[in-house]
């Protein structure tokens, strides 16, 4: 069962110095992980300040900065696990280093196949 | 009088239905892994059973005939849903490769399958408000319309809450198993709040107008007593013991049209003295364990009301050490308040004013009703009956369920008369 892990936290709440001890512990998970063979892919994201919506409307393409949502959390991050259920995915998230500042929302992937042959 | 009864496998058949389906379902869910399609095929299997023994008698072991009977159900229907027909195959494989001998293992496989069940539906990534209709529906087999008429709402809005968990359930793959050692106090923390939500709703509704609804109280001590039976943890035995001993008192705690009437006041000879007996003795049995946590204190507290003959003789002396012990295992306001209350019986009214007014003064507790109707009912034991005035109408003011607006009108009343 594949789960997406999104980190959402507050940018400022951070300093250098936290963030590249996160970064440390985050990169050792992933081996960690790996090694298991229920790491997919994760990547930290550039701040929501680099951020670039596209929208299509009317067949015209709408290119605007942002977004700069009003809440504080930002999605700064995420990875993709495969793992047996919730619990294991729950306990990976757990041991995350931002879940202590921010938000780990854990979000089961749709499995393609299913979807093809629901049509 | 020694002939045999009649063999009637219908009246059996409901018997059994009414004392085992949902163990039944449990197993089936365990084998199934979907809870439509174990729902489905325990009806069909009960449905089987209705035509087949008839005819052939009732099996040797009955439950393990309607799991195993449940289980070829299941491939069925799965078979005639004819969705995900690449998952299908691999999903009745499974289901055929469980091994018939391993489908009812033994008493205790059947028990867990119970465990696993009550942990799913209150399993913390389950919204609370989600959490309890589901374990109504599934653990207890309340029907739907059974659960909203008890909560209050619509039908249509317990299904769907109903609806949404077992989609979470699925769609998340929340497993079905019981907690490791190392997760189980947090768990049995949400299965006993869920327990206590679904008692607390039984006992004081939280508006409306009636002041019970005994049918939920039943059903969570039922579902406590089935959990004690499965896990005897000390904190199932105080949950347990806190709902029995508030029980032991429902005839007693209101009059025939409906009011309210004060723990102090109460006829205690109305009192259900086996439930108290119960109550008691599940409490000493967790305190004894020395493990015990935040229920068992308040059924410790609930007890020693219960075993004072009279509401003077109440060791209250002991209730404050006891508060005491359960601010120290939960520090919340409205636990000091009950404390403050309880000083105001040991020490005086002004000690628990003091108390009461300082937690008011913290700005906690503010839009409390029962934090001013205490206050009012301490200044008025002081004579100081203007302020006990504005402290009720106050408490009046915030009172949202309809006995207890009552019962402040009421106060209000007598105080215009002594003032």
């Amino acid at each position: 069962m594949k789960y997406m892990l999104l980190i959402y936290g507050a940018e400022e709440t951070w300093t250098e110095e936290e963030r590249k001890e996160c970064m440390i512990e985050s990169m050792g998970i992933c081996d960690e992980l790996e090694a298991e063979g229920k790491w997919i892919a994760s990547s930290p994201l550039h701040s929501v300040t680099t951020a670039t919506s596209v929208r299509l409307r009317e067949g015209k393409r709408q290119i605007t900065d942002g977004p700069f949502a009003e809440t504080t959390e930002q999605l700064g991050g995420y990875y993709i696990i495969d793992v047996e259920n919730l619990d294991e995915a729950i306990a990976i998230a757990s041991r995350l280093p931002p879940a202590k500042k921010g938000t780990v929302e854990i979000r089961p992937l749709f499995p393609l196949p299913e979807l093809a042959e629901k049509n | 009088m020694c002939d045999d009864p009649p063999f009637e496998p219908g009246k059996q058949i409901e018997d059994l239905y009414q004392t085992e389906s949902r163990r039944i379902f449990a197993t089936l869910v365990r084998l199934v892994r979907d809870f439509d399609h174990a729902e489905e095929a325990m009806h069909e299997a009960f449905a089987a059973a209705l035509e087949q023994w008839s005819e052939s008698g009732i099996p040797q072991n009955p439950v393990s005939w309607l799991v195993s009977t449940g289980r070829f159900k299941a491939i069925d229907i799965i078979r005639r849903r004819k969705l995900f027909a690449e998952k299908q195959t691999e999903v009745i494989a499974r289901i055929e490769a469980i091994d018939e001998s391993n489908t009812v293992q033994s008493q205790r496989e059947i028990a867990d399958d119970t465990l696993r069940l009550i942990f799913t539906c209150c399993h913390p990534a389950i919204d609370p408000t989600i959490q309890v209709p589901l374990t109504l529906r599934e653990v207890c087999g309340m029907t739907t319309e059974e659960i909203a008429s008890a909560f209050l709402t619509k039908p249509a809005t317990m299904a769907q809450r109903i609806v949404r968990g077992k989609a979470k359930i699925r769609d998340a793959n929340i497993p079905y198993i019981i907690p490791q050692l190392s997760d189980l106090p947090e768990r049995l923390d949400a299965v006993l709040s869920v327990i206590y939500l679904v008692f607390n709703e039984g006992y004081s509704a939280s508006a409306g107008e009636t002041l019970t609804r005994t049918d939920l109280s039943n059903e969570a001590i039922r579902l406590a007593r089935q959990l004690f039976e499965l896990l005897p943890d000390p904190e199932v035995a105080g949950l347990l013991a806190l709902m029995l001993l508030h029980e032991s008192r429902r005839k007693a705690r209101q009059t025939l049209t409906g009011d309210i009437i004060l723990l102090e006041d109460q006829d205690r000879t109305l009192w259900n003295r086996d439930l108290i007996t119960e109550g008691n003795q599940l409490v000493e049995q967790s305190l004894s364990s020395g493990r015990f946590g935040i229920y068992t204190i308040q059924a410790a507290i609930s007890a020693v009301h219960a075993n004072a003959e009279t509401s003077a003789e109440t060791d209250w002396t002991q209730i404050v050490a006891l508060y005491d012990v359960l601010l120290r295992a939960n520090s919340s306001p409205v636990i000091e308040l009950n404390r403050a209350v309880a000083i105001a019986m040991r020490d005086g009214a002004e000690a628990g004013l003091k108390i009461i007014d300082t937690i008011l003064n913290r700005g906690e507790l503010n839009s409390y009703y029962l934090a001013h109707s205490a206050r009012g009912e301490l200044l008025r034991r002081l004579h100081q009956f203007s302020k006990a005035k504005d402290a009720f109408a106050l408490a009046l003011s915030l009172a949202k369920q309809e006995t207890d607006r009552r019962f402040l009108t009421r106060k209000l009343q007598e105080l215009e008369k002594t003032s």
